[in-house]
Formats: structure tokens, sequence, C-alpha cells
């Protein structure tokens, strides 16, 4: 009996995404699933209300900033492809020993790849730089309405004036490297994924 | 021309006499109580056939793995977590403790709820480790043999052809005579002799109602079932929780008033016995419906009144948050919990996908609904304990007899968003890790 779902996932799509993303064949029809229950619209692709829907992505404080990474510059629907190669930057690195890509092209799951990927949540405008502007708005989405404009001006400050090696007054992405050299970056931005 | 009208009649009388018969031999039955096994018979042929179709397939490492999810949660905390990310930075600063790394757990914590969250997943019919020949659960499972595609094309047609009429013919009776038998012991004067005929008389329709859906009710700990004066709470799933709970007792019921078919229902049902139907607009009003509730309970000589506090049907593998109405009512709680098997049939009914026709339709063409009843020993409010304290309590006492995860989430999540103060409440948390205690403004 075939599936009833209109976008079946063939054979070699599952194959390609497996080869840029480095998940299993199982996995990849499990989030498959996921997807297309979280596909309200039925038309293979997810929009940012797919995933406000979600009650605990809803009380995220930085919900709308996650969401945003599965969107593609000015776009409003994400596919499965690229709701998977965003999925992809959390594979624990371990799990690449297996597929070794020989074409040497860095895995989405690399340390980089995920420092990229928090980089981007507070590069707002997307021009490779997290200004005091940014940080600012960042801030505010974390702490809500419990923290005055002065302190948390003053966070940012402090926060700036640590990672600036240049003296342009913003992080650019190796300065924000630099600074988060020490972090468990693998474990810390890695989710286990079950076969 | 002539040989036409003869064997029309022919196949008539044959087809009446065939059902009336099969008619008459699971519908008296089921209305005293008495049990011929049919039931029983076709449940074993079911459970035979489905462990024969088990030992052929090939079972896939899919199966196993459906139970466990598709990740493994991080279970620190928010202090847990951004404490550890912070350990690894230089401490040369003085004051404030934020640290860039800081948005990795909300990251984490957002994308994980996208793979996998405790919520969503409780407004769609469970998933099914093995599939049971019924074309609506194959999400997972495609072609795999010529075997299976024969027993199911076998399973469609005893179940559209043969058992679909059956029971819809006996759902019609059954609620035919719940109307005019109610509709009768309406026109006695109040006494005993009425309270008893009215029982009797919900029973038999709720009964042959039962056999109309092929259930097979399993009831635990019967000497917990829920006395008069008191509010039996339970866990929902579908309307057909009624069904299967007045199978065994009778319930004074609480609901909105409808229209048409429901409506006649209602109205005749309440002749014969007090049920407490709400118009739309005294819903609203939570004053109301405490006062009318309250006043029904207090007379010890009311049947129970059946309440599902979730507000909305769940998929019988949860129990939501308990509406904290039916809680400030007082009054001893009966709690009950309900847990269908998904193996026979599919309970659940989702609403936004499938309307109560819809719905119906699919019910009575499933193999069997199976289900287990637990009577719960009956609960009272605490001193000085509040109604939201005491509505967990329960929430958790059912949960934990049915095997159902307990959660603090609203089921009425399933159309409204979540409210702001949940969020309000993390940014306040992590507002107290970044400048401590003493926050100004």
């Amino acid at each position: 009996m075939g599936s009833r779902a209109s976008t079946l996932l063939r054979e070699e799509e599952i194959e390609e995404i497996k080869k840029e993303t480095g998940f299993s064949h199982s996995q990849i029809t499990r989030l498959y699933s996921r997807f297309t229950s979280l596909d309200k619209g039925e038309n293979g692709t997810l929009s940012r209300e797919d995933f406000q829907r979600i009650p605990e992505l809803a009380i995220n404080p930085l919900g709308d900033r996650i969401i945003n990474a599965f969107f593609p510059e000015g776009e409003d629907q994400v596919n499965f492809r690229g709701f998977m190669r965003t999925l992809a930057h959390f594979r624990p690195i371990e799990d690449n020993e297996k597929n070794k890509d020989p074409s040497g092209t860095e895995p989405l799951n690399s340390r980089n790849n995920k420092l990229l990927f928090a980089f981007r949540l507070y590069d707002l405008d997307r021009d490779d730089k997290i200004s005091r502007d940014e940080l600012l708005q960042v801030l505010r989405m974390m702490v809500g309405v419990n923290i005055s404009d002065e302190q948390l001006g003053s966070i940012a400050d402090r926060t700036i004036q640590e990672a600036d090696q240049n003296g342009d007054n913003s992080i650019s992405f190796s300065e924000f490297i630099k600074v988060l050299e020490k972090v468990d970056v693998e474990q810390k931005m890695s989710i286990r994924f079950l076969h | 021309d002539c040989i036409m009208d003869e064997s029309w009649e022919l196949t008539l009388t044959l087809f009446k006499a065939w059902f009336s018969a099969v008619v008459t031999v699971i519908m008296l039955p089921a209305m005293f109580g008495v049990s011929l096994g049919i039931t029983e018979g076709y449940m074993k042929i079911l459970w035979a056939t489905l462990r024969i179709q088990r030992e052929h397939k090939k079972q896939e490492a899919l199966n196993t793995s459906l139970a466990n999810g598709i990740i493994q949660r991080g279970d620190g905390s928010m202090e847990q977590e951004i404490g550890e990310l912070r350990r690894c930075r230089p401490k040369s600063l003085a004051g404030g403790e934020f640290t860039l790394s800081d948005i990795f757990y909300f990251s984490r914590k957002g994308i994980e709820s996208i793979v996998e969250d405790e919520v969503t997943q409780r407004f769609t019919s469970e998933e099914l480790a093995s599939w049971n020949l019924l074309t609506r659960t194959n999400n997972n499972f495609h072609y795999i043999s010529l075997r299976l595609t024969v027993m199911w094309a076998l399973g469609v047609v005893i179940r559209y052809c043969i058992l679909l009429p059956l029971r819809i013919t006996l759902a019609a009776i059954g609620l035919t005579w719940l109307v005019i038998g109610t509709t009768l012991v309406g026109l006695l004067p109040n006494s005993r002799v009425k309270n008893w005929l009215s029982e009797l008389v919900h029973l038999m329709c709720y009964r042959i109602c039962a056999r109309g859906l092929s259930a097979t009710i399993h009831y635990h700990n019967k000497e917990n079932k829920p006395k008069k004066g008191g509010i039996c709470v339970a866990n929902h799933t579908s309307p057909i929780d009624v069904v299967i709970l007045a199978n065994d007792g009778c319930y004074a019921m609480v609901g909105q008033v409808h229209g048409g078919l429901m409506g006649v229902i209602q109205r005749s049902m309440v002749r014969s016995c007090p049920h407490v139907w709400f118009e739309r607009s005294e819903m609203k009003d939570r004053h109301l419906v405490t006062k009318r509730l309250t006043d029904h309970v207090a007379d010890k000589t009311k049947l129970p009144i059946l309440i599902f506090p979730e507000g909305t049907c769940i998929n019988n593998t949860s129990v939501m948050m308990f509406k904290k109405g039916s809680f400030e009512i007082g009054g001893t709680i009966y709690p009950v919990a309900i847990k269908y098997d998904p193996q026979f049939g599919d309970a659940f009914w989702n609403s936004a996908k499938y309307n109560m026709v819809s719905y119906l339709l699919r019910m009575m063409t499933s193999w069997a609904i199976v289900c287990n009843v637990w009577y719960l020993p009956p609960m009272k409010r605490q001193e000085g304990e509040d109604a939201v304290h005491f509505a967990n309590r329960v929430k958790s006492a059912i949960a934990r007899q049915g095997g159902l995860v307990d959660l603090s989430w609203d089921g009425g999540l399933k159309r409204a968003k979540v409210k702001d103060t949940y969020k309000e409440q993390q940014q306040k948390k992590y507002s107290s890790m970044l400048v401590g205690e003493d926050s100004s403004d």
C-alpha cells in the first residue's frame, strides 16, 4: 500500500539528503514524517506559522530567531531539503566518522558551522557583523521586560569590548570564534538523534 | 419483467429475514446485558489473524524505534546548562554574567522542540508499531507483499459491506429506542419506578450502541464506581467515551445544547432523568455553570455527573491540563481512566480533520473498539488545597493508572495560541541569571 501523502519522498531524494546532511535513512524518513505533520497546508513546504504552532517553540524567548534560521533571505517557505539542511547543523560531530565526505567540503555539523548558526542568530541584518544594536535587540528578546535599558546597554558594551579586536565596535565571525574557543560547542550545539 | 419482480421480492424477503435474525440475536442479548459470545468469538478471530499476519510480515527496525521518539532530549535545567556554558569563559570582567554562548541553550531547546515536542503530537492519532490492515493507519508502511494486499482487500469488503450496514442498523435502533423509551418514561410521574425504568432504558440503549461499534470494554475496580451526588471525571479521547462509561452505570450528562438530531436526543433524555444541558450563552458565564452543577451535586438523589475536564479530545497517549471549574464545585470526585487499545481501531476524534459524521463512519468501519476502564478510588479536596492543585492531583492519578503521559499543557492549544506568560516566565528566569535577584526596574 503506498503512502497517502501526495509528495512522497523518493529514494533518490533520500540519498541526496543523506550525502548532504549525513543523516541516516531511517532518520530521514522519520524527520520527513515530522515535516509532513507540521505542514498543515499540505503543500510540501513549511511557513513561519507552521513553526509557531509548536507551543514549546512559541514560548522560547528566541523562538522567532530560530524559526528565521530556516528561511533563506527573503523567502517565506522552506521545503524539506532546507529543513534538513538546517537541522543537520545539530548532528553530533562523532556521527561523522561513518560517512566521511570524500569531496572534502566541510560537513554542515562541523564546529565552525555550528558557531556560524549561533552567530547568525545574533546577526539580524545578515551583514556578517554583530553590531551593538543587534546585540541589544537579541538581549532584549531573551530578558523581556525584566532588565532596564541602561543595564542591558552596559552588558552589551562589555560584551563587545571583550570580543572586539579590530576596534570597529562590532563582532565579526572570527572574533566570535575567538571568544568562544574554549566552549564545548560540539556537545552544547548537538542533539542526539536516535536511529 | 415479471421474473425481475419475483426475484427482487425474494431477495428482499431473504434480506429482511437474515437482517432481523442477526439483529435480534445481537440486539436482544445486548439490551439485557447478556452475552451470547458473538463479540468474544469475533475478537478471538481478530487476534488470531493479527498474530498470523505479524509472523509472516517482515518487521522493519522502524517498529521498535517508533516507541522511542526521534531524539533524546537534554534534561538539564536552564541554570544547569547555561552555567556549564559559562564555566568555559575567561573570568576577567566583574559583574554581569552574560556570555555570547548563552544563546546555545535556547537554540538547542528550540531545535529540539521543532524535531519533537510534547504537545502537537497529542492532537493526531497515535502511530502504530505494526500495521493493522486499515488503510487509514498506513503512514509509514508501503507495499509489502501480495499476501498482505489480498488480506487488506478482503478486510475492506468485510468492513464496508458486512460490518458497516450491521453497525449502522444497530446504532439507529439504539438511538431511536433511546428517544422513544425516554419520552415514554418521561410521561410517568416522579417515583422510584420511574428512576429504575429510566436507568434501564438508558443502559439498554447504550449497550446496543456499544454493540454497534463492536466495543469490547473491560471494567476494573468496579467497587469504586461513581455514586449518586458525586462527580465523575475522566480523560477525553472521543465522543464515544460517553457510550463506554454509560455501558456500566448511569450518569447525568453535562454539555451544550445542540440542534438537529443531537438536540432531539438531548431533549428526550432529560425527560426521564435530570441531565445538565447548557445554552451556548450560558456556557460563558462561569458562575452560572458552577451554580447549576453545584445544585445538581447537592441533590443526593440525582445521578453522578460526568465531566471531561480536559475540555477537548486528546489522542489517548497523554492526559492534558484539567480545567479547574469542575474541581471548585465540591463534593466527591470519582476519577476514571479510559485507555483504548489502538490495535483494532483508532478511537481518537481529530476534530480538525474529520467532522462528526465522517468520524462515526470511521468508527463503524474499524475492526473493533477495545478499551480498558479503571475506576479509581474517590478523591476529595483537602483542607487548604486550591482547585488547581486538586485538579493536578486527580490528573496524575488518572495518568498513572492509564499508563498515559501526565502533561500540564492545555488541551486548548489544539486551536489557540499559547499564552505569553510562559515566555515571560522563561525571560524572567534568564534575567535573574544575568544580573542576579536585584535587577532594577
